[in-house]
């Protein structure tokens, strides 16, 4: 701990320059130190004696709960527990919190808590589950502690507790305007005890005056002065820097390495081979550069010379899958998902239209914009005692670096310190942990704390990438333009035997639910390629070809496309009635309506221009969306306008909501756009952004998003804003142009942006 | 004009020097004298070390980010004599003597700079990773030209690739600084929690 005090008293000494922020980032470290001491001794007086210390203005400070404790001079922490990686929950879920407690959200300050399940359960994100998952518990959390505060009140005011209420941190007596300040308060409340859950009143949602703002993100002064702490930006004393270099064809083990040569390099401390456990996600062969600083490592790695044994590595090749994929298009697929109905007598009756489509999606990256990286710092036990690991990673999953940490290198729980950090993005790359095993190993070889980055090549060519595929769509359509039955041969990926991550089809996937003939049936390739969760896995792709479809489909009906999905939602009705993750066609419908009435569906446009409309529900979210855009001669694309319709219940940040439509809108267009991860025997052939191309600034859209704020329990917004947004493209540049998009990237087919 | 290219998703690749100097090795760790935030520092380093990882790594200036290492994505963007530079491309040795302010330096004294107020204002960040160097590219920008035009912003911010997509509020934040820097008012450091 010693170790993290003195890195902040040097970072502090270092960065005397900028003075106008050494009083903020001093309170950030101390506080990330802090949670360091909670962490080894949750309730010893002597190391809140340190933190107190450290910290002026947290004097006197007690804990109500794990997650909330008040200062004497009124000022509120709240411990946000899960990672921060652009998705807004370490303001969102405090702001829940800071509304059933009655607090004024200008005295509430947020840390980043201990990894510690034990005391804040489960730590992880993702799947855009945060907010349902926690909605709940963030509420008792707040309730719990305001109740303890209500019956302080009572005690120190003589006055009936039933008739105190909190508001902008302060116990109030509403009918005598007498009030007790929450820091006055906070002792006496702390030496209540904890309030039986079942008891707890909770706001009613009319009352709120919190949840529902727009409220800025919690570590915005951090952010926007450069002191906001990744983990890429991680410092320990005497740590040194390292490059982990593995077989550019996956899976690759290394039989040879100029290592001698290498260890004479301007800089570098040592190298040396590392044997894997052959799992992709914990630790593969490699060669590990150590040196003295990133630089230095990152060009030592240009000097690397290795040969590698390829026998089991992946041999994959994009263009063979497509001409395989291509070929199994014509068949029905070798797995049936849903059989319902009589589709086929449906597409050869001669009263009907029947229509087929080949879709192909491809492969993408995850580029986070702050690369794979992880400081760990390994200590050999002394005088008999055990080893100990201490790390700082930037992670959605916590817990799981206990797992490897344990499987791999033998260590149990309490050897191991982990500190979670910010993520420069994620959308779901840093689930897997394999950049913490590597950092681990290279660190326990040292014995010497050693911060791993991964140069940007290595992280977009040893990704989890977006899985690539096919869907063959067939349907039929009768005399009145409806649809009457559908089928889906789906061309997936297996690694190992396994589905990967967003290749897969349900038998609950829209149309095929609201309709009697359905069929859908699936082929499953074989590949070397790693996948793994990309923001909205499955329905991302899936999307783009069934909503696009569905618009070929309402054409051949000669049907108005808006109409036509209506009509399929058909009345209200909820599949399962009381899950939130399945389709509800009456939120449906609404949010439809809602985005094509915005974007003026029906009226009149300029010329040149096409509007695209889509809908998908995924992720408990019922998301439409329509595009506007109009194409040149020469295929330039532009984007004017995007008008999005959601319904996710109750918003909790409206700032933070915002942002993460507008993002989704944006990925999805880059993604749409110019991105593609090819391969060649097993080797990727993108590595920066020089040929793997990102959306700019001149391009985006004016993106108008509107919220129906229903009944229905709140639910995330990281990922269901996203899947939409390609059919919605496509569907209008048909409108706009007569041109079918039925591949992404639209770069592919001759578009710019 | 930047040092380092501000790229379109269109604009082709430019080979970058140092890649090709840098397979020259053999250097024996020069001293460098560095101007940073107002400061000298003097460091040991390769002369083609890339200014940005004698900030994060020598000088434990870490708000300045590492994001693609070819000039391409902005998150090293830094001030060089006044101009907005990418850290990732500009050596050491030609960075040396030159003044040179990072993001930790751009509010001054007590005062925050009119990007770091609007940026808090308009709630930009998401993940917050390129925020640093959209800021210095903008500041860069806005001391050129304080009154931009949409079209100013766009080919100026052009080179700063934002992963989460925080583009239109990037861009409203730009506008609310120049308002701000046009009426000439001082932004303080808030006290703590003061930013709802
Ligand atoms: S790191 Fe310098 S431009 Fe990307
Ligand atoms: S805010 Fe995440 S990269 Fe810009």
């Amino acid at each position: 701990m010693n170790q993290l005090l003195t890195s902040i008293q040097q970072i502090l000494r270092q960065n005397s320059q900028g003075q106008a922020i050494d009083r903020r980032q001093f309170l950030k470290l101390a506080g990330v130190a802090g949670t360091s001491l909670l962490l080894i001794a949750p309730s010893s007086d002597n190391q809140a004696a340190n933190i107190n210390a450290d910290n002026a203005s947290t004097v006197g400070a007690v804990e109500l709960n794990a997650f909330v404790s008040i200062a004497s001079d009124g000022k509120i922490t709240i411990y946000s527990s899960n990672p921060e990686m652009g998705q807004g929950i370490k303001t969102a879920l405090p702001m829940i919190i800071a509304e059933e407690l009655g607090a004024d959200w200008t005295d509430v300050e947020v840390l980043q808590s201990p990894v510690d399940s034990a005391r804040f359960g489960r730590h992880g994100a993702g799947g855009s589950t945060t907010i349902p998952r926690t909605f709940d518990q963030m509420r008792q959390l707040g309730a719990s502690a305001r109740e303890m505060l209500l019956i302080a009140g009572a005690i120190s005011m003589e006055l009936p507790k039933n008739e105190l209420v909190t508001r902008l941190s302060q116990v109030v007596h509403p009918p005598t305007g007498n009030f007790m300040r929450f820091g006055q308060l906070a002792a006496l409340a702390a030496k209540q005890p904890l309030p039986n859950a079942k008891t707890l009143a909770y706001k009613k949602a009319e009352d709120y005056t919190l949840i529902g703002t727009s409220v800025t993100g919690v570590d915005n002064l951090e952010i926007t002065t450069g002191a906001a702490l990744f983990g890429i930006d991680t410092q320990i004393p005497d740590m040194l820097y390292a490059i982990y270099h593995k077989c550019p064809a996956i899976g690759g083990k290394v039989i040879n390495a100029n290592i001698d040569q290498i260890k004479k390099l301007p800089g570098i401390k040592d190298a040396f081979i590392l044997k894997g456990n052959d799992n992709v996600r914990e630790l593969l062969d490699g060669v590990a550069i150590v040196g003295s600083n990133t630089w230095a490592v990152f060009k030592a790695q240009q000097q690397l010379v290795v040969e590698w044994d390829e026998a089991d590595a992946s041999k994959d090749n994009w263009p063979a899958m497509v001409k395989q994929a291509e070929a199994l298009a014509k068949t029905t697929g070798a797995t049936t998902v849903l059989d319902k109905g009589k589709p086929e007598k449906q597409f050869t009756d001669p009263e009907n239209t029947t229509l087929e489509a080949f879709y192909e999606y491809p492969f993408v990256a995850h580029l986070c914009l702050e690369p794979m990286n992880c400081t760990a710092s390994y200590q050999t036990g002394t005088a008999g005692g055990k080893d100990t690991l201490e790390l700082w990673i930037p992670t959605q999953a916590p817990e799981r670096a206990y797992q490897v940490t344990q499987g791999l290198f033998d260590l149990d729980n309490d050897q191991v310190l982990i500190h979670q950090m910010r993520l420069g993005g994620s959308f779901g790359r840093r689930i897997y942990n394999e950049y913490v095993c590597e950092a681990t190993a290279i660190s326990k070889r040292m014995n010497a704390p050693v911060k791993l980055t991964w140069r940007r090549e290595d992280d977009i060519q040893h990704d989890f990438y977006r899985v690539g595929g096919f869907q063959a769509v067939k349907g039929a359509i009768n005399s009145n333009g409806q649809l009457v039955a559908f089928k889906d041969h789906f061309i997936g990926m297996l690694n190992n035997g396994k589905a990967v991550s967003g290749s897969r089809i349900h038998a609950t996937e829209f149309p095929a639910q609201n309709i009697r003939h359905a069929h859908i049936s699936k082929t499953m390739l074989e590949i070397g390629t790693p996948c793994g969760p990309w923001r909205a896995p499955g329905s991302n792709t899936s999307a783009f070809v069934i909503q696009s479809f569905l618009h070929e489909l309402a054409l051949a009906g000669k049907r108005d496309h808006l109409d036509f999905l209506l009509e399929l939602m058909g009345e209200p009705r909820w599949f399962e009635s009381g899950n939130i993750r399945s389709l509800n066609t009456g939120r449906a419908s609404a949010v439809i309506r809602l985005a094509a009435e915005k974007a003026g569906w029906g009226g009149k446009l300029a010329a040149g221009h096409g509007l695209g409309l889509a809908f998908y529900f995924s992720h408990a979210a019922h998301v439409a969306e329509v595009a506007e855009v109009s194409v040149d001669s020469a295929k330039k694309l532009t984007v004017h306008k995007v008008t999005v319709a959601v319904d996710v219940g109750p918003i909790i940040n409206m700032s933070g909501a915002l942002s993460q439509v507008s993002g989704a809108v944006i990925d999805g267009l880059s993604t749409m756009m110019g991105q593609k991860i090819t391969m060649q025997q097993g080797r990727i052939e993108q590595s920066n952004l020089h040929d793997y191309k990102v959306l700019r600034m001149p391009s985006v859209p004016i993106i108008n998003t509107h919220f129906i704020q229903s009944k229905y329990p709140p639910t995330g917004l990281g990922e269901p804003a996203l899947p939409p947004l390609a059919p919605a493209i496509g569907n209008a540049i048909f409108a706009a142009t007569g041109e079918r998009v039925r591949k992404m990237p639209l770069a592919e087919l001759g578009y710019t942006i | 004009m930047p040092i380092g290219l501000p790229v379109g998703l269109n604009e082709p690749y430019a080979e970058m020097s140092w890649l090709a100097t840098m397979r020259t090795n053999g250097v024996t760790m020069p001293k460098f004298i560095l101007q940073v935030n107002q400061t000298t520092h003097t460091i040991d380093a390769e002369a083609d070390m890339p200014l940005l990882w004698a900030l994060r790594d020598l000088l434990s200036l870490v708000g300045t980010k590492y994001g693609c290492g070819i000039g391409q994505c902005g998150a090293c963007t830094v001030h060089l004599a006044g101009k907005s530079v990418r850290s990732c491309l500009l050596t050491v040795k030609d960075a040396e003597k030159l003044p040179i302010t990072t993001i930790e330096a751009l509010a001054q004294e007590q005062n925050l700079h009119p990007l770091q107020q609007a940026w808090i204002n308009q709630d930009v960040a998401q993940c917050g990773y390129c925020q640093t160097g959209q800021i210095m590219t903008a500041a860069a920008l806005l001391t050129e030209n304080p009154q931009p035009t949409d079209d100013d912003i766009d080919q100026a911010m052009a080179g700063n690739y934002c992963r989460c997509g925080t583009y239109p509020r990037i861009k409203s934040a730009i506008k609310e600084a120049s308002a701000l820097i046009s009426q000439n008012i001082q932004i303080l450091v808030p006290p703590e929690g003061d930013l709802a």
